[in-house]
């Protein structure tokens, strides 16, 4: 029975994994994410210190050595770029994987279970979608400049929480609707009929059934938690200085714009980049599962 | 179809009183306060900081102070702020047109340029022109609006001059030029960056979701039904096709509103427009709470009318959905 299921299991997975592939775009997208992906991870391997400043040496146009220019106090900008994009998908990542983790929780719970529990958290949900995101995002993001508490120190993980809490809810919509029509399914009466607790039917039959839909909003999710990011710190209120990211970077470009118009043009272009890459992907996802979500709209 | 008005904006109640909740709470409960820059100033004594707490509440119970705020709030009293020593409600009533004529303005725009380009499209799929705009539109979508919006300010303010008088092609910054208040074309040539910022994002959105659901639609049966009866293509697609595939934008325009309010913020804040975005972003970096917590409920508010007026929309425009 086991050795049978891994086999079904694998299938699967190289199947998608095919089909994924095929998607000409969306595998060189994995190939561009990769390439940012390392770049920050490896950081710390080039020539200059994000934080070193030179002043002497301040608005350097793009050259050999500072390959994108130096900013107003003579920092290498590419290595801040880098930098940047260490917590750019840091946050990305992780602000995506804890929205979808308590958007499925949330849900799964509506949707199998219906009644006064499905009403509540609705009517939840309705009011954090009502909720204009980027205010509340700037509220917190307020109280997270001026406080100098222990856990406000990190405000990476501040924000990531911050953005993941208010991103649930499309999960929450999307794995809601999937599990109305899963439930109606004959292998989950299949499963009632022998004695299959609920947490076993929403683990083991339903929830394996949704993770194609589950990804590709999960692509989604992350390239708005990245645009999100990079917006609250432009506007000041996301990761703070001087941590740099693309947002922050941005900013200070902003205000250089007379003298060195091409500082904004580097971590726009990074966040571009990276939202195009994820698009594409999320794009790719879509085709590789499409057989699967056909089956289920039509039904 | 009253009755159904009057249930939805019953049901808006609860939802109300949830963000209320919320949102007092989260202001309110986080560590620090409206006074922690009072507190740093030296020349302010304790004693004095504590008279100013004690005239604004603060020390009262949470339970107590949501009480009075909400009270308030029913009464169209938003508080005073902190800052400003104004009524929030007098401080939001001069933003709020501001933004609406960026919104309306942005919105506008989109529709004109996003829905031919949707229909276009999709009526010739996978043909250049469609491919073309394919790739496009998912540029457009992961551009983000702040840079694009200093981006549309390098290129057009900073870099490119008018030849003849050597000035900024478009303006940026504020409604007016000093001196022009009140001048309509002064104000829609200050509103060309702005919304350009805000609508290439939405155009490339909604150009792509109308064209996939034009792509739908033409696979109806109904549309078959009406090419059997031998109407003409044109006909078909134009009047058949077209009007069954633009319904799901109008639910899709209300889901979505709450995000174009947040462009307009960034955009307000790049731009310097003086709209409820720009105050906020303010009353954000001076913590005033009173301002932050009336916009944040007004603008929830005008979300909400938004998508009950889309909800009544949908039923004038879809006969086969019938309110009872």
């Amino acid at each position: 029975m086991n050795e049978l299921q891994t086999i079904r299991e694998q299938s699967m997975t190289a199947l998608i994994t095919r089909r994924f592939f095929k998607h000409k775009l969306a595998s060189l997208a994995i190939a561009v994410l990769a390439i940012l992906v390392l770049a920050s991870v490896f950081a710390n391997f080039t020539r200059f210190s994000p934080m070193q400043q030179n002043p002497t040496n301040n608005f350097q146009q793009p050259n050999a050595t500072h390959w994108f220019g130096t900013d107003e106090l003579g920092r290498d900008v590419f290595s801040r770029i880098l930098y940047g994009g260490r917590v750019s998908l840091t946050v990305g990542l992780f602000s995506t994987f804890f929205s979808i983790l308590l958007g499925v929780i949330v849900g799964a719970l509506s949707g199998y279970f219906g009644g006064w529990l499905d009403s509540a958290l609705m009517r939840v949900t309705d009011a954090f979608l009502t909720f204009p995101t980027i205010f509340v995002l700037i509220i917190l993001g307020a109280f997270l400049r001026e406080q100098q508490l222990f856990i406000l120190q990190n405000s990476v993980f501040v924000v990531i929480i911050i953005i993941a809490t208010l991103s649930w809810m499309w999960p929450a919509r999307l794995v809601r609707g999937l599990f109305l029509v899963l439930r109606e399914k004959e292998f989950v009466s299949a499963s009632v009929a022998l004695g299959g607790s609920s947490a076993r039917i929403i683990m083991k039959h339903i929830l394996p059934n949704c993770i194609g839909p589950i990804l590709v909003s999960g692509t989604l999710q992350m390239a708005s938690a990245i645009i999100t990011e990079s917006g609250l710190s432009y506007l000041g209120f996301g990761v703070q200085p001087p941590t740099p990211t693309w947002g922050s970077i941005l900013s200070t470009a902003q205000n250089q714009v007379f003298r060195a118009p091409w500082l904004a043009f580097y971590p726009g272009v990074m966040i571009f980049i990276t939202v195009m890459a994820i698009n594409y992907i999320g794009d790719g996802l879509r085709d590789a599962f499409d057989p699967y979500v056909i089956h289920t709209e039509k039904q | 179809m009253q009755t159904y008005a009057l249930r939805r904006v019953l049901q808006t109640i609860p939802i109300l009183f949830i963000i209320s909740i919320l949102l007092f709470l989260m202001v309110r409960a986080a560590p620090g306060g409206p006074l922690t820059a009072a507190r740093r100033n030296p020349n302010i004594s304790k004693e004095q900081i504590e008279a100013i707490e004690e005239k604004l509440g603060l020390n009262d119970p949470l339970p107590v102070q949501y009480g009075r705020w909400l009270g308030g709030l029913l009464q169209g009293d938003l508080g005073e702020s902190i800052k400003f020593r104004r009524p929030v409600s007098d401080m939001i009533a001069e933003r709020i047109p501001n933004t609406l004529i960026l919104v309306g303005a942005s919105f506008l725009v989109t529709l004109l340029v996003a829905v031919p380009i949707g229909i276009w499209s999709a009526r010739k799929p996978y043909s250049f022109f469609d491919y073309a705009v394919t790739t496009i539109t998912f540029i457009g979508q992961a551009i983000p609006v702040y840079w694009l919006g200093l981006g549309l300010i390098i290129i057009f303010y900073v870099t490119l001059k008018n030849p003849i008088t050597d000035l900024p092609l478009f303006p940026v910054g504020g409604m007016n030029t000093r001196g022009k208040e009140g001048d309509i074309l002064d104000t829609l040539w200050h509103l060309v960056l702005p919304v350009t910022a805000l609508s290439l994002g939405w155009i490339a959105w909604y150009s792509r979701f109308l064209r996939s659901s034009m792509l739908d639609v033409m696979h109806q049966d109904y549309i078959r039904t009406a090419r059997a009866k031998g109407l003409t293509e044109r006909w078909v697609y134009y009047k058949h096709a077209l009007q069954n595939a633009i319904l799901p934008l109008v639910t899709l325009i209300a889901l979505d509103l709450p995000s174009l309010f947040a462009g307009a913020l960034f955009v307000e804040t790049i731009f310097s427009w003086p709209g409820m975005g720009r105050l906020f972003w303010d009353a954000a970096k001076g913590r005033d709470y009173p301002v932050l917590l009336g916009v944040v409920m007004i603008t929830a508010v005008l979300i909400i009318v938004c998508n009950i007026l889309a909800d009544l929309a949908y039923g004038w425009l879809d006969p086969q959905i019938k309110y009872e």
